[in-house]
């Protein structure tokens, strides 16, 4: 239940995109169409449900002051967490690359369709901003950690896609000529956030 | 060296407004004014130093893992200003919690990495970096500015808008501390921009 | 050199490794220490804020020398207490650096956790903290608390009268609830509330409610933060965990 109530909030209240401004780059940047936004949104949802649980790990055995005392009890003073910033990017890129290898390989029709997202994925913020608030937060168990990092995959496929569709349509609009195109898009962007707002307080 | 590896980034190819680059991390610093500078400076630094150490290196690097290599002289920058803000700015740094991280992967540090720092001689490139650092913390302290005037009322933190506005009924507008609002900001000030540039800009 | 080689592309990455992870150690080794003193002085500021102390922090020449200062001679005494409400440990000077200021409040909370689950074994470690602080006016029993806020730890202090009855005031702090909702609860607006609220009652602890829509018994009710629900039901209920813990010594103490 606990997880449940994790994920649609992970989801709606604390959007990457809406609440936190995670991933806009990318955002902004491949919201042109909607076909094009979702194949970016499904490789982000991919890489973020399996990088979250693999940084959850790290963090716990490896980066939290005292986590190396399952090794030796003498290491149990030992604080790395300021290495974790290099840890959790360098898991994401390698990461990234290595799906980018194993797709081209066994499966190029994929690979020529999301092929060309996955070296954005890995300065996409929305990616490390997980890994950084799955710390922050402390979630106590692993699956937690997962169900987090697809609902916040989840929740920014839903952002691109919608702010695709709007730009799809109002490139037929009359905007005025300074506002068209990036301007009239972070006015649309800031709108559609204080939609996703009305969704703070729901409780489960 | 040539002027203009400094001066364009500030206004005429401002990373925010013009490139979109970088806006990931930033706009949640910016309901105050404080910690948006500190994030400015922050970014200024390891834009312009990471974009330096690169281009000292890039005749070695080999270009199979040049990203990951990137990213960890990137984030080895970001660690140092995160350990030297907990040392000595403690506050600031609990404001900026996990976008100090972030820094790492703002796309303005990459983008100016791969477009300048891979290509060219190390001065320029760190005087390229810590332009672009320049002309994105400009954009953010505009946005600060005018959230916290709106939002709080105040401005460093300090009173600005006398009592009695309140007295006679002015009140903070919520709307401006919420993170919307850093994003219609952000969208009219690319609107008077480039209004006074009037660039083709599609 | 071709530097597309397999081998010297490992030998590249693990040199780059090896520097990096190496300076890094170094200057976080270094800088380890004015890290700590750092928070050690925001839990001391926070300490003395729940009694309205040390008001002028933001102000003074040295941060951390003033709360320090402050700390040292407004808290005069601190110690643990078990379960049962007995008095473990007693420190009269040097507060920071003794037991009770160490013990982590996190990790009580993590035993009183273990015991609501129905581990009774657990009792047997908890330690509660529990600070005097004396200013000319008055003496004032500060506790401490923490708890799961919606989306991080949040924590804080009361300041008791000294009898134990009533709060005279209340500091909260979060880790990353939603600014402009539930990090309203840091605020001195929310805090103030708290002000006079009576904690025993004939004999008993009833905890402050946290209420939405209106104060309807002002001796132990205050508003709930509008808009952030999740928050404000949860600090109601560390508030109501941590006495519940803390009652043997309140009954004990009257």
């Amino acid at each position: 239940m606990e997880s449940l109530n994790l994920f649609v909030k992970s989801i709606f209240v604390d959007n990457m995109i809406f609440a936190y401004f995670l991933g806009m780059c990318s955002f902004l940047a491949v919201s042109k169409n909607v076909k094009t936004s979702a194949g970016l949104g499904i490789a982000v949802i991919f890489v973020l449900g399996i990088t979250l649980p693999i940084n959850y790990l790290l963090n716990k055995y490896l980066l939290t002051p005292g986590a190396l005392a399952w090794v030796s009890p003498s290491l149990a003073d030992v604080d790395l967490s300021f290495l974790s910033f290099i840890i959790f990017i360098a898991v994401i890129a390698s990461f990234v690359q290595l799906v980018e290898m194993i797709v081209e390989k066994f499966s190029p029709s994929l690979y020529s369709s999301l092929g060309i997202f996955l070296p954005l994925i890995a300065v996409n913020c929305a990616i490390l901003g997980a890994s950084l608030f799955m710390q922050q937060r402390a979630f106590p168990t692993l699956g937690q950690a997962t169900v987090y990092g697809l609902g916040s995959g989840v929740g920014w496929f839903l952002a691109i896609v919608s702010i695709a569709a709007i730009r799809e349509k109002i490139t037929y609009s009359n905007v005025p000529k300074p506002l068209q195109g990036l301007g009239i898009t972070f006015i649309v962007a800031g709108l559609m956030a204080i939609a996703f707002m009305s969704f703070m307080g729901i409780e489960l | 060296m040539d002027k203009n590896i400094f001066k364009t980034p500030i206004i005429k190819g401002n990373p925010i407004t013009v490139l979109v680059l970088g806006i990931c991390s930033a706009l949640a610093v910016t309901v105050k004014l404080e910690p948006a500078l500190v994030m400015a400076i922050a970014v200024t630094i390891v834009t312009g130093l990471s974009s330096f150490l690169v281009s000292l290196i890039r005749k070695t690097i080999p270009n199979r893992i040049r990203i990951i290599v990137q990213l960890v002289v990137v984030a080895m920058f970001v660690i140092l200003v995160q350990q030297i803000l907990k040392a000595y700015a403690y506050d600031v740094s609990k404001q900026l919690s996990v976008y100090v991280g972030l820094i790492i992967t703002n796309c303005i540090i990459m983008g100016r990495i791969e477009a300048f720092g891979l290509s060219e001689k190390p001065l320029p490139s760190l005087v390229d970096g810590l332009a672009n650092g320049l002309g994105y913390g400009l954009v953010l302290v505009i946005v600060a500015f005018f959230r916290e005037l709106f939002g709080s009322g105040t401005l460093f933190g300090m009173q600005v808008i006398p009592q009695s506005f309140y007295d006679a009924g002015y009140m903070n507008n919520g709307l401006f501390i919420m993170p919307p609002m850093a994003l219609i900001l952000i969208g009219c000030l690319i609107w008077i921009q480039r209004s006074f540039t009037k660039e083709d800009t599609k | 050199m071709d530097t597309n080689k397999n081998t010297y592309t490992i030998i590249y990455a693990t040199i780059l490794v090896v520097i990096v992870a190496a300076l890094l150690a170094i200057v976080s080794l270094s800088l380890k220490g004015v890290q700590d003193t750092n928070v050690e002085v925001e839990k001391q500021m926070q300490i003395l804020g729940s009694a309205a102390l040390a008001k002028d922090a933001k102000s003074a020449p040295s941060k951390n020398k003033y709360v320090q200062d402050e700390f040292a001679k407004y808290i005069t005494k601190a110690f643990i207490v078990d379960a049962q409400g007995n008095v473990v440990e007693e420190f009269n000077s040097d507060i920071v650096k003794t037991e009770p200021f160490k013990i982590s409040p996190k990790e009580q909370y993590e035993i009183m956790k273990k015991i609501e689950g129905g581990d009774e074994s657990a009792k047997a470690q908890l330690k509660l903290p529990v600070y005097i602080c004396t200013t000319p006016d008055a003496t004032k029993v500060i506790l401490s608390c923490y708890g799961q806020g919606l989306w991080g730890p949040i924590w804080g202090y009361m300041s008791l009268s000294e009898d134990l009855t009533t709060i005279e005031g209340i500091l909260f702090d979060h880790e990353s609830e939603t600014p402009g909702l539930g990090a309203e609860i840091a605020t001195e607006k929310f805090q103030s509330q708290f002000n006079g609220k009576t904690i025993l009652k004939d004999g008993v602890v009833s905890p402050v409610k946290i209420v939405k829509g209106g104060v309807k018994n002002p001796e132990n009710e205050v508003d709930a933060v509008s808009g952030a629900t999740v928050t404000s039901t949860k600090v109601e209920d560390m508030i109501t965990m941590w006495l519940k813990y803390y009652q043997p010594y309140i009954n004990a103490k009257k």
